[in-house]
């Protein structure tokens, strides 16, 4: 009792005081310009969080050596107009040197990137490769071991843990609902947490923009998985966040449910969210997402996943015909802009090229004049997923030397 | 540190829905009283005035040092192994609010409970015992004590259950730890009931500053002892 009355004096007291940094805060925008701020080595980033060792997220993971870290600072590229808010001169989030230790383990190293604002980042990476402790770190629920980042324009530190949760939204991979409240109720939990400054009309909104304005009444257990998965989404929408993390945010759901959740994805880029995308699905990340990062503790690669492709995969021509030619280096060799070729199943040749708009007429027209059968000429085509597997392949492979 | 009274009053709002939806929670709360009342009320109508102890409805104390323990005990643990704790703590919440959320939240419900049983228990004696009896058990002193001592036991326990439910991964073990950590209070007030240990001006004194100061060092510890880092990555 005694405790109460004190906590209510207090809270009275400092009433206005609080009502006036409350107006300073919503003063700030959101996308300040970042200052710098070193963040010393194990020290706590949330309340008390004390970097204790052992398991993280994914804690399946098998330890194994990390790779030498290779630091990929990769400035966001420019967006074009139309496609989801411009880059402005400070990125919504800029990571420098970033590493999350548990004790012996290393959950992930050195990480070095940017995200600009408006811009929709795919985080990829196999099991246990970090990206869920990622995700939690730039949250301020885990303490970086070293490294240094800014947020929403806020530095990466304890003193900042409050205001950097005020400005992101973190939708885990699992809902996390309370089942027994109804939809509206466990919105109404978070509205009053993000302090939403309109909770009936924010709540409408967030409803209306996952398609359950008419389920709101609904008690949350009684929801299928993708349903629910779309109030975990609406939740996050309640604060109108610069930044979105969403975790996996399509696991575990069915095409339709996966493809409503890239619908509002794609509506979210419009109005100029960034969203930090984490996914197993590479279809999914190379439709979504203007560029990407591959992670497996260190962070691979970073680019668009057009410009990772042509970084990892020559360009090259594939060719079918009727019959196997009686001799394809008369047919190819000498050819402009055409740098080998080598014989693929089926029939068909795959013709290394530098330009394939120089190539492709030439190898058709070489073709015709050898008398050649023709199927069909056309450019090869490498998917996100072919870089993906590509970059963890490799790591595989050295793990296991 | 300044704490939100909207950020206070989500998460009690939210637990008390909770309970509401979960009837289980309710009755366990209102079953529990029991093992207070039918000791109390047989001794009462089972002896003549003049051998019954005084102090014997200080026995009734028992309630709100058991009945938020298990409560409680659930608080933190329970939304671990929900998976609702992560989305809470991704909000601007500050620990020191969460926690006064959670304690809230229990306190409330067992002080209804707590006086709700007492004052029906009262009414049963004027009512139905000896006049000699309810005049030697319903007294000021015991009145007062009882309004004074329930909110600081229960507060108590409460701060003990939240602080186990923090350091424990499993709800089971968090609950029986909780009800354990509740029984000295439980003991104590049995003892002054019986009087075993004399009742007094003093030790009520005494008493009530030390569970005060206990409550107040409550909040910190079990706030201290709450790490987001810790909570969800699930390490010791």
């Amino acid at each position: 009792m005694y405790h109460l009355i004190r906590w209510l004096i207090r809270t009275w007291r400092s009433r206005r005081g609080a009502a006036q940094a409350q107006t300073q805060i919503q003063e700030q925008t959101p996308g300040a310009p970042t200052t710098t701020g070193e963040y010393a080595a194990g020290e706590p980033v949330t309340d008390g969080a004390a970097g204790d060792n052992a398991a993280a997220d994914e804690p399946s993971a098998p330890a194994r050596p990390a790779r030498p870290a290779v630091r990929l600072v990769t400035a966001p590229p420019p967006v074009p107009p139309g496609s989801g808010g411009e880059v402005s001169g400070s990125p919504a989030l800029s990571v420098n040197g970033l590493t999350k230790r548990f004790g012996d383990r290393v959950a992930f190293q050195d990480l070095s990137f940017e995200v600009g604002h408006g811009e929709v980042f795919g985080f990829l990476g196999p099991n246990g490769a970090g990206k869920t402790t990622t995700v939690r770190t730039l949250g301020t629920l885990f303490a970086p071991t070293s490294g240094s980042a800014s947020v929403a324009g806020l530095p990466l530190s304890p003193r900042n843990g409050a205001e950097i949760r005020r400005r992101i939204s973190i939708m885990p991979e699992s809902p996390g609902l309370y089942l027994r409240l109804s939809v509206a109720e466990n919105l109404e939990c978070f509205a009053d947490l993000y302090d939403a400054p309109d909770p009936r009309e924010r709540i409408d909104r967030a409803l209306r923009a996952v398609h359950l304005a008419d389920r709101a009444q609904d008690p949350c257990g009684a929801l299928s998985k993708g349903l629910r998965q779309r109030v975990a989404l609406a939740r996050a929408l309640l604060s109108d966040p610069a930044v979105l993390f969403l975790d996996e945010p399509t696991a575990g759901l069915d095409p339709v449910a996966a493809r409503d959740v890239h619908e509002l994805i794609d509506d979210l880029r419009q109005r100029g969210v960034t969203i930090f995308l984490t996914t197993h699905r590479l279809e999914e990340a190379e439709r979504l997402c203007d560029r990407v990062a591959i992670l497996n503790r260190t962070l691979r690669t970073v680019g668009r996943p057009e410009e990772l492709r042509e970084r990892m995969f020559a360009k090259s021509l594939t060719v079918r015909t009727l019959e196997p030619l009686p001799a394809p280096d008369r047919v190819f060799v000498g050819l402009p802009a055409v740098d080998g070729w080598q014989r693929d199943a089926d029939q068909g040749y795959v013709i290394a090229v530098s330009d394939t708009r120089i190539a492709a007429p030439a190898v058709t027209r070489a073709l015709v004049q050898a008398g050649a059968d023709v199927l069909s000429v056309g450019e090869s085509r490498h998917s996100l997923e072919d870089v993906y597997l590509e970059l963890i392949d490799t790591d595989e492979e050295a793990s296991r030397r | 540190m300044s704490i939100s009274r909207r950020h206070v009053r989500a998460i009690f709002r939210k637990e008390l829905r909770e309970y509401r939806h979960n009837g289980s929670i309710v009755w366990t709360m209102a079953v529990i009283p029991l093992v207070f009342v039918l000791p109390t009320i047989i001794n009462v109508f089972g002896v003549a005035a003049g051998s019954v102890h005084a102090d014997l409805l200080l026995y009734m104390l028992g309630i709100p040092a058991l009945v938020p323990a298990v409560v409680a005990a659930y608080s933190v643990v329970g939304e671990r192994q929900q998976g609702t704790l992560e989305p809470v703590l991704t909000t601007p919440i500050s620990r020191e609010e969460f926690m006064l959320g959670k304690a809230l939240a229990a306190l409330v419900p067992s002080l209804v409970i707590s006086y709700g049983v007492y004052v029906v228990v009262v009414a049963c004696i004027e009512l139905f015992a000896h006049p000699g009896v309810a005049a030697e058990l319903v007294r000021w002193p015991e009145l007062l004590a009882q309004l004074l001592f329930t909110p600081l036991l229960a507060g108590w326990s409460i701060w003990v259950g939240i602080a186990i439910s923090t350091r424990f991964g499993e709800v089971r073990v968090a609950q029986q730890l909780g009800a354990l950590a509740s029984f000295p209070s439980v003991l104590v007030t049995a003892l002054i009931a019986y009087a075993v240990i004399p009742a007094s001006l003093g030790l009520s004194i005494g008493g009530a500053v030390l569970l005060l100061l206990l409550n107040g060092l409550g909040w910190r510890v079990t706030s201290a002892a709450f790490q987001r880092e810790r909570l969800i990555s699930g390490t010791r």
